[in-house]
């Protein structure tokens, strides 16, 4: 009976813990040994023909100037998108915690809705958008007698474009979990603050912002890692160009992957990438204040 | 917010001014979809742009059944959302387990399952690839359906509900002598039902979305999904906005609707999962 019991749980967690392995846990081990190898299109069809050359790979890549140039571009995105993400979801969770009417509720669903919808149909309406000659945004500028933006077509003003339609859909899932966390913070603590007779700014900054911690840290974290992997928006919006201008490292892993077949060189650049989000992610757990409880 | 005495009428009316201006930013490239698709060709590069279509039409959409596969698309991305759904019970049996069983291992088992969650796709992509290659399974849609089936996050969603079940109800069950799985199915499931509808909704989200993977595995048009046959129109017909856009809202508006239903659930779905 026992030994018959003992066999259960292994078989409700089989299925998924087996899929995992193979298609996450194991992937790492390979992508960390043929980072070390020429593996090419060639090395696919015909192993012998895959060599060691040690941290060649790792070598190049920091000679390569378009990896140095994603790497740039890759930390351009994170410096301003994560916080403005942040500033914005929090803003409009402010916003939308303020009233419990039906317009709350369904402006809620409103700022949602760029979170969930395709980011490939979103790249694709943002391109016409954005496009010099018939997008809407040149023309709404021009009332303002503001020349053509050129928008995807200068490599500084291109990151930026990717970065404002990144933001407008990073704000939704952001937004729920600072919502969630200010409905969470117990009633008492206003009532007192109301007692004392603070101000309502003062409520804000010196009771609401500070038992947010919990929730900005995790937001902080999520959104940190998800924009170093950046990859949908100049994928589909510009290809990584104009001259490498919006190329990011998730982006020249594809391409070196995918485009040019080069399976090595690519693993060793995703390593870079895991490496960088890892010192990050350890970074800001360093600097994490203790956990706040209420 | 107790301090709601101090509210004033003209507070709130700013307040809800702001939040609606914001909205209605946030939803203009929605709007401009949606009327844009229903334009003439020559009508969507008019300048200036109209903003409710002159002579609306509906030959986008047809175009992209005609001219474009996206009958083909749409059926590959249903298969795909269906065998997402196999996966989404993977995750639930495993939470299952995770939450409700006492075994050698499960601490670190369960640690090694959330540490995937720190894994960047772009690393492990390019060596699936080369086991799928290797399985020979590039190009199928079992290449495509296979690696997205167990998600680590969607695990630890189920196992943090599933530890709130009661052990006293399951215990019971066996003493009347259900057998696991029976217990499983007609006894937990029915509990987690509001955890499933919430991974139902983000699930049939991902599978509806999924791009980068049927990317890399398809070589043959007739395995894309929405989403890739959308990239390739953006390609072919870079300068057709009005049949982009009528492929954009194909591939929108059925999330929204869905989402519209739902959303309910999904934020009720975040607070309930303690993940604030």
């Amino acid at each position: 009976m026992k030994q018959f019991k003992n066999r259960h749980p292994y078989m409700f967690i089989g299925p998924a813990v087996l899929l995992l392995s193979l298609f996450s846990l194991i992937p790492i081990a390979i992508a960390f040994v043929i980072s070390f190898t020429n593996m090419d299109l060639k090395g696919l069809a015909d192993w012998s023909s895959i060599t060691f050359i040690g941290f060649e790979n790792y070598k190049d890549l920091f000679s390569d100037s378009t990896f140095i140039k994603s790497i740039y571009n890759t930390l351009f995105y994170v410096v301003i998108g994560v916080p403005l993400v942040i500033i914005c979801s929090l803003s409009i969770a402010l916003l939308l915690n303020y009233g419990t009417s039906w317009i709350f509720n369904t402006f809620r669903a409103v700022y949602y809705m760029p979170s969930i919808t395709n980011i490939i149909a979103v790249a694709v309406i943002w391109g016409y958008l954005y496009n010099t000659e018939y997008g809407l945004f040149n023309f709404l500028l021009s009332f303002l007698s503001v020349e053509n933006v050129p928008w995807l077509e200068e490599p500084t003003i291109a990151k930026i474009s990717l970065i404002l339609l990144a933001v407008w859909k990073g704000i939704g899932i952001n937004m729920i979990i600072f919502l969630a966390a200010l409905q969470g913070i117990p009633k008492s603590y206003y009532e007192a603050a109301e007692i004392d007779g603070a101000s309502r700014l003062q409520v804000l900054f010196n009771v609401t912002l500070p038992l947010l911690r919990y929730a900005t840290f995790f937001v902080t974290v999520t959104t940190l890692i998800g924009w170093m992997q950046f990859f949908e928006e100049p994928f589909v919006m510009t290809d990584g160009g104009p001259l490498d201008g919006t190329i990011s490292i998730a982006l020249f892993i594809y391409k070196e992957g995918f485009q040019f077949s080069q399976f090595g060189y690519a693993a060793a650049g995703s390593f870079i990438l895991f490496a960088m989000i890892i010192v990050v992610t350890v970074i800001q757990f360093k600097f994490r204040k203790s956990d706040t409880e209420y | 917010m107790a301090a709601a005495t101090k509210k004033s009428k003209l507070e709130k009316s700013i307040v809800i001014f702001i939040m609606v201006v914001g909205g209605i930013l946030v939803s203009i490239p929605f709007i401009w979809m949606i009327s844009s698709s229903f334009k003439p060709e020559s009508e969507v590069l008019a300048i200036p742009p109209t903003i409710i279509p002159d002579n609306p039409t509906i030959e986008n959409y047809i175009q992209l059944f005609t001219n474009m596969n996206f009958a083909v698309y749409l059926r590959n991305t249903l298969i795909i959302v269906l065998f997402s759904f196999l996966g989404l019970l993977f995750n639930a049996m495993a939470g299952y387990g995770f939450a409700k069983y006492d075994f050698r291992g499960r601490e670190k088992i369960f640690y090694i399952v959330l540490a995937t969650m720190m894994i960047p796709g772009q690393v492990t992509m390019i060596p699936v690839y080369l086991l799928l290659n290797y399985m020979g399974l590039t190009n199928t849609m079992t290449g495509i359906v296979l690696p997205g089936l167990a998600v680590a996050f969607s695990i630890f969603l189920f196992r943090q509900f599933m530890t709130t079940i009661p052990d006293d109800l399951i215990e019971a069950a066996r003493l009347d002598g259900a057998g696991e799985f029976y217990i499983f199915f007609r006894l937990v499931v029915p509990i987690a039902k509001p955890i499933f509808a919430v991974q139902g909704i983000l699930t049939f989200i991902a599978g509806w979305n999924s791009f980068l993977w049927p990317l890399i595995i398809a070589n043959d048009e007739s395995l894309y999904t929405l989403s890739v046959g959308l990239s390739l129109l953006q390609g072919q017909y870079a300068n057709n906005f009005a049949l982009q856009m009528a492929g954009a809202a194909f591939m929108v508006v059925p999330i929204i609707i869905i989402f519209a239903f739902f959303q309910k659930y999904i934020v009720e779905g975040f607070t309930m999962s303690g993940l604030k």
